[in-house]
């Protein structure tokens, strides 16, 4: 039909900033809107956190046992070395709070992808952002509980500089290595609506090759050279030995190149997937 | 009028069928789905054809599961045509590039985007960053929209606290921060007080004047419809049954005409049975449905036989008008 209106031309959009400029404003905004959110739920967050301690707890005391019943220490280990060891782990276990493939499936089945799809930005720089606020809010509530542990085992704990300038970057590069991989793995939601099982299976290869259950070189060798090509020991083990140690300085640059090249592999793969996955959501419907 | 309007919308052959698995109930259908899974093509639409221009207001109609979303979701770029042409502003949707996204918007009366345990005007500001807005002209569009939905303390007050109605005032506001020029309303009105209906309703009609911004309504309140939308566009099982003005509508498919008639003579019984289906709406009125093709003749013969007080001719509510053209289902063509 033909279309005879008094408006000619539809109106224009509001003037936009410069690329980086929206990036930089979108997260600054959604780290300070997941700040607040997070403090609003500061009470459930601490007892979430109190919880996750029981886990290094444990190893942390089944290990020191150890080491004591075989004459102070377990190839290098001693009680002091595993308490620094676990300390930092619930630090680094905090940081590798990400979105999981749950919340994916939450994601998708309730609409709320749809909503994600509508704005100009990769829905990825969201949750990065969303998540990297939430370690603000992380770090205060676990500096108490820190403080707490260290009274209680008694950590040896002396890092050099260049260990604690790494350790810093390397909990950052934890972080978004395992932001990217579980985001892949939340996408095959795409193609299966379930994707807890594959989730398990992702979970169980990262506890025994990360150095979440035990340090990494009180794993078997054959053990080792295998974490050594995989992500897991790079979001796990690699930032926690960068802080207690033994590792040699070239070790720690050759974790942290570890971690952006997992990084590269990680954005790579979100980008495959993501092309995909979302021609995929599109065809069937959302 | 007058003016050769630009198209904004333009839909040629558009078609979109999911594949949908099919499984009988009972564990043995559950077994036998395991090895051999069992789908089957559903046509959400078929063959649409329509162009909407610039600062038009449309209402697009049909029952639930007539294919209204999946339109609107094709034409915001969430789903992908099957087959067919659209373009909204001269992108293609599907491509999701960055200018078109910035110059749309798809509200749905079920969905929230807001950060629920935060004030609203948080989520503004979240808006503005996504999508890049300068702060100036951000916050003269801001100010804008909560003077004119009266939204007034309401941005202060964390989304979980406030009502259905005041919820949906806010996402709306938080729809528009970036003054899209093309409006997907799905449903805005959903659930809400007749109240709070007509305060939505007016606001989108001053968003459409100001800004001459293009619209797309669906609603299954006709009253959104009649009061926004001069356009209406029927679909009914996929396919489009009307495209034309909202008063032609009637016109095509009322099959009938009332008369209200008020007699002089108070308290007389007046039988009109021969006249058309009758009914006695008080004391001395009688109001008659008489086929359009009756309504002169019928008319004249009141006006000569009876002692007429008042007569008026009206058309049916247009509930009834569009009720009508879902049951007769197949109606040909479009206007």
């Amino acid at each position: 039909m033909t279309i005879t209106e008094t408006a000619v031309r539809p109106p224009d959009a509001l003037p936009d900033e410069s690329r980086w400029r929206s990036y930089k404003a979108l997260y600054v905004q959604t780290g300070k809107t997941s700040i607040a959110n997070n403090f609003q739920y500061r009470a459930s967050n601490y007892f979430y956190m109190i919880g996750m301690v029981v886990e290094p707890v444990i190893y942390l005391v089944v290990w020191s046992t150890i080491a004591r019943s075989h004459g102070g220490s377990v190839e290098g280990y001693t009680p002091g070395t595993f308490a620094a060891y676990y300390i930092v782990w619930t630090l680094v276990r905090n940081m590798n709070i990400v979105f999981t493939p749950f919340g994916w499936e939450w994601r998708v089945k309730e609409g709320q992808l749809s909503g994600q799809l509508l704005r100009p930005v990769h829905p990825i720089h969201y949750d990065l952002a969303d998540f990297a606020g939430m370690k603000f809010v992380v770090i205060v509530l676990w500096l108490p509980i820190a403080a707490v542990l260290i009274v209680a085992f008694r950590p040896s704990l002396s890092p050099t500089v260049a260990q604690s300038i790494v350790f810093f970057f390397a909990i950052w590069g934890a972080y978004l290595i395992r932001s990217m991989l579980l985001w892949v793995l939340g996408m095959v939601t795409f193609w299966t609506t379930r994707v807890g099982a594959l989730y398990q299976a992702y979970f169980m290869a990262e506890m025994l090759l990360s150095g979440r259950l035990v340090p990494m070189t009180l794993m078997p060798q054959w053990a080792q050279d295998v974490a050594w090509f995989l992500p897991f020991r790079w979001t796990f083990g690699f930032p926690i030995t960068a802080l207690v140690g033994p590792i040699l300085t070239r070790d720690l640059y050759i974790g942290l190149a570890m971690q952006a090249l997992w990084i590269a592999i990680g954005a790579g793969l979100v980008a495959i997937v993501w092309r995909r996955g979302v021609r995929r959501f599109s065809a069937v419907g959302g | 009028m007058g003016i050769e309007s630009s198209t904004v919308i333009s839909v040629r052959d558009l078609s979109k069928t999911f594949t949908v698995p099919v499984r009988e109930a009972g564990l043995k259908a559950s077994v036998r789905s395991l090895l051999h899974r069992q789908t089957r093509d559903v046509s959400a639409v078929e063959s649409v054809d329509f162009e909407i221009g610039a600062g038009e207001v449309v209402g697009f109609l049909g029952p639930n599961g007539a294919g209204k979303t999946t339109t609107l979701k094709m034409l915001s770029g969430l789903l992908h045509p099957t087959s067919g042409h659209l373009t909204v502003l001269g992108h293609v949707p599907r491509r999701r590039e960055r200018e078109f996204l910035r110059r749309i918007t798809l509200v749905m009366g079920n969905r929230n985007q807001l950060q629920w345990d935060l004030p609203a005007l948080d989520s503004f500001e979240l808006h503005r960053a996504v999508y890049g807005i300068r702060r100036a002209e951000f916050t003269v569009m801001r100010d804008e929209l909560i003077e004119l939905l009266d939204l007034g303390d309401l941005v202060n007050k964390p989304v979980r606290n406030l009502s259905l109605g005041e919820r949906m005032k806010v996402e709306i506001a938080d729809a528009l921060l970036h003054r899209p020029g093309v409006l997907f309303l799905d449903e805005p009105t959903l659930g809400l007080d007749v109240t709070m209906q007509r305060r939505i309703r007016s606001f989108v009609a001053e968003y459409n004047r100001r800004y001459g911004a293009t619209v797309l309504l669906t609603s299954h309140y006709m009253a959104d419809v009649q009061a926004l939308c001069k356009r209406v566009i029927v679909i009914h099982h996929g396919r489009i049954l009307f495209d034309g003005d909202l008063t032609a509508l009637s016109d095509r498919f009322a099959s009938h005409k009332t008369i209200t008639v008020q007699f002089e003579a108070a308290g007389e019984i007046v039988d009109l049975s021969h006249l058309g289906e009758a009914s006695h709406t008080g004391e001395d009125i009688v109001t008659l449905k008489v086929a359009r093709t009756d309504v002169a003749r019928v008319t004249a013969r009141l006006l000569s036989e009876y002692s007429v007080a008042d007569l008026t001719i009206e058309d049916p509510a247009i509930d009834d008008v569009i009720e009508q053209v879902f049951a007769d289902g197949s109606a040909e063509g479009v206007g």
